[in-house]
């Protein structure tokens, strides 16, 4: 690979990795609560849906992003119902969301738009453009740093810029915060956190709705940023490579956004491999670069590479005693 | 909170809440059928007279349960054990593999029924591979199998897509599928059988691996309430504690509930592979598994309650094909809406509606009658 191609995969992995890492940050809100999540994906799918539909009919990326962000939220107050109120099966719930999230946003769509499940095509005023950041033109002339600066950091939209400055703010939220501290108290000790006074339900219930924020985010910069438009069943299972990231990077902000540009990095990889045939190991199927985020999941999971551990109360309803 | 929690009759328990769930899920179906502007009662007309009203719809609908009875046993065997498998998908897979490695290599040399027990043998093998390393992964590092199995569906797809684009596509063809099975690979279709009952099923896919479902769904439930191993695993799933202080390995129980369960899912693949299409294809088992998940919820975990949740999801399948005919706005999708809403009712909110129906059921039974007032005042 020379120096322009090289551009052009670290370009494609910061486009990529946006969207895992606002879904990773989200679920890493929500499992730090205690409240496992894997319908990350499906609230991605619903918000992408949402934000390209306002976007496409009010004309204006930022209602989209509302549109979007109102949706994904709906959809994880519905699962706090069910796993913090009803304290149901939160697995069972997240899986029930990912289904009516795929079924809905088509049916919807089809009858809204009447384009096979497709929103209509948004025009660059429709979308987040990209922003040249200052300097990149001058700088560009500059040897090896110019041309990464103005390709790769520069130019990118909006919404990229925002979820890199999320995993600062995660990080402040969660580690110097007074909310922070009980965020993940409730999510290793509910019961330490309900002694001292403070309503595990009300924390938790936060917390899912942060991550339907962060979600909304994710789905939004699919639809009106990254693509332009929705089509059917278009987060193809990003939600799921976001909640492999988030477990890769040991459910820590910082080392989410690591585990993202690796993913992301795969992926833009993952679409240039063809035929390439790469040192030592030859001719490598894009197949197994498409399954190696899952693989490297597994294998992390396994505990040979460190070993992750979830939240103490991740997945159990607080039952407070009587 | 103890109330609500009360224990009721096991016909309230078994049958009202599941049904009340059920309801619930659809009348929000109905909704949506509404906010496309659609009359959802047309919609359900249209649905069961497309599963039901004639003989091919029939047989389509008994050709989808089949799918569903497989997936459904296979989560719900997991469940019994306290395991959540999401895995069925790629389980099933693989059970394809297994499947077209027996007919395609076996289908020239030995007829049809000497095949059938070999494809069963291999595709519950090869499903069960599958389950074996999240199901190892739980019993000796405590990893979570929800997630392992989430990831191995991805592992499985991207698998599958190498080894028929690459190993079992014939030199030549362009599209994404095995090679076409001959004879010996062919399970015959039920035709002739249901022309004895007199229904005429057409060109249904109906194929004998339905009864191979019907003898799975028996075999399970004697595994499950008949053997010492099918106790193991509903202690281990009741009370992990309690099959620890038992003396039960939890390791072994473990890791032989996902087998089984793997297996169950991976018998799936027999049906549409070499009771249908006849040839390995790309995404053959087409969400079967995780319908699989709806029907076992469904169905309470028991093969009598999962036998009708088979043939619910086979009705919402080939009723909805048929709706699609008739309101173009209602595609064969609004099917993972309901599969959605039935998990979301009948699974996640179950303790929603349980109050509810366990309040009701406590003052009719408890309304002291006028008979009894009267007595009592007379005397």
């Amino acid at each position: 690979m020379d120096f322009a191609t090289t551009l052009n995969v670290l370009e494609a992995t910061i486009r990529l990795a946006t969207p895992l890492l606002f879904a990773a940050l989200a679920g890493l809100y929500s499992e730090r609560a205690g409240v496992f999540d894997i319908s990350l994906e499906g609230k991605m799918l619903a918000a992408a849906f949402a934000s390209a539909s306002v976007a496409a009919v009010w004309a204006s990326p930022l209602l989209g992003l509302f549109a979007g962000v109102l949706v994904a939220v709906a959809f994880s107050l519905v699962h706090g119902l069910a796993s913090i109120t009803y304290r149901g099966n939160q697995i069972v719930s997240g899986v029930a969301l990912n289904f009516i999230a795929a079924g809905l946003t088509i049916i919807l769509g089809s009858a809204w738009f009447g384009q096979g499940g497709r929103t209509p095509p948004l025009s660059p005023g429709q979308r987040f453009g990209d922003i040249a950041l200052p300097g990149a033109e001058a700088l560009s002339g500059v040897p090896v740093i110019g041309p990464i600066y103005a390709q790769v950091i520069s130019g990118q939209n909006l919404l990229v810029y925002l979820a890199f400055l999320a995993v600062p703010l995660t990080w402040f939220v969660l580690f110097r915060t007074r909310f922070g501290l009980r965020l993940r108290a409730v999510g290793e000790n509910p019961a330490a956190v309900d002694t001292a006074g403070i309503s595990v339900t009300w924390l938790r219930y936060r917390a899912v709705i942060i991550c339907g924020v962060l979600t909304g985010f994710a789905g939004t910069y699919m639809s009106v940023a990254q693509a332009a438009g929705f089509n059917r069943d278009m987060t193809a299972g990003k939600g799921y490579i976001a909640l492999a990231a988030l477990i890769f990077a040991k459910w820590k902000p910082v080392p989410v956004l690591f585990a993202c540009l690796l993913f992301g990095f795969l992926d833009a990889f993952s679409i240039r491999i063809q035929g390439l045939s790469l040192p030592v190991v030859g001719v490598v199927s894009q197949q197994f670069v498409q399954a190696l985020p899952y693989i490297l999941t597994v294998v992390l999971l396994a505990g040979f590479v460190g070993k992750a551990v979830p939240p103490k109360a991740g997945g159990v309803p607080y039952v407070k005693e009587r | 909170m103890s109330r609500p929690y009360a224990k009721l009759p096991g016909w309230i328990d078994y049958g009202l809440i599941p049904l009340v769930n059920v309801v619930v899920a659809f009348l929000v179906a109905g909704l949506v059928v509404l906010a496309v502007g659609e009359s959802p009662i047309e919609a359900a007309q249209l649905m069961l007279r497309g599963a039901f009203g004639y003989g091919e719809g029939f047989g389509f609908t008994l050709y989808y349960a089949t799918n569903f009875i497989f997936t459904g046993l296979a989560v719900a065997v997991a469940f019994h054990g306290g395991l959540f498998n999401i895995g069925g998908e790629g389980q099933a897979y693989l059970g394809g593999l297994g499947v077209a490695l027996v007919a395609l290599n076996l289908d020239g040399t030995f007829p049809w029924w000497v095949n059938l027990p070999l494809a069963v043998l291999a595709s519950a093998a090869f499903g069960a591979a599958w389950a074996l390393i999240p199901a190892v992964l739980q019993a000796k590092r405590g990893s979570h199998v929800v997630i392992t199995t989430i990831m191995f569906n991805f592992i499985a797809a991207a698998l599958m897509v190498y080894l028929i684009v690459e190993r079992l596509r014939p030199v030549g063809s362009m599209a994404p599928e095995s090679r076409v099975f001959t004879e010996g690979g062919q399970l015959p279709k039920l035709e002739g059988f249901f022309a004895l009952l007199g229904l005429d099923l057409g060109g249904a896919p109906l194929n004998v691996s339905f009864f191979v479902a019907l003898a799975a769904a028996f075999a399970v439930w004697v595994l499950i309430w008949r053997t010492r191993l099918g106790y193991e695993i509903r202690t281990l799933g009741f009370s992990p504690k309690a099959a620890l202080y038992a003396g039960m390995s939890q390791t072994r129980l473990v890791v032989v509930t996902m087998l089984i369960s793997g297996g169950l899912a991976g018998m799936m693949a027999l049906n549409p592979v070499m009771g249908d299409q006849y040839r390995l294809q790309i995404e053959f088992p087409a969400g079967a598994g995780f319908v699989g998940i709806a029907v076992a919820l469904m169905g309470r975990g028991h093969p009598a309650g999962i036998l009708p949740a088979a043939l619910l999801f086979g009705v919402l399948y080939q009723g909805g094909a048929e709706l699609a005919f008739d309101m173009p706005a209602i595609s064969r999708d609004m099917i993972v809406i309901i599969q959605g809403l039935v998990i979301l009712f009948a699974g996640a909110l179950e303790n929603m509606i349980r109050p509810g129906v366990g309040a009701a059921f406590q003052f009719v039974r408890f309304r002291p009658s006028a008979k009894t007032v009267q007595g009592e005042l007379g005397r």
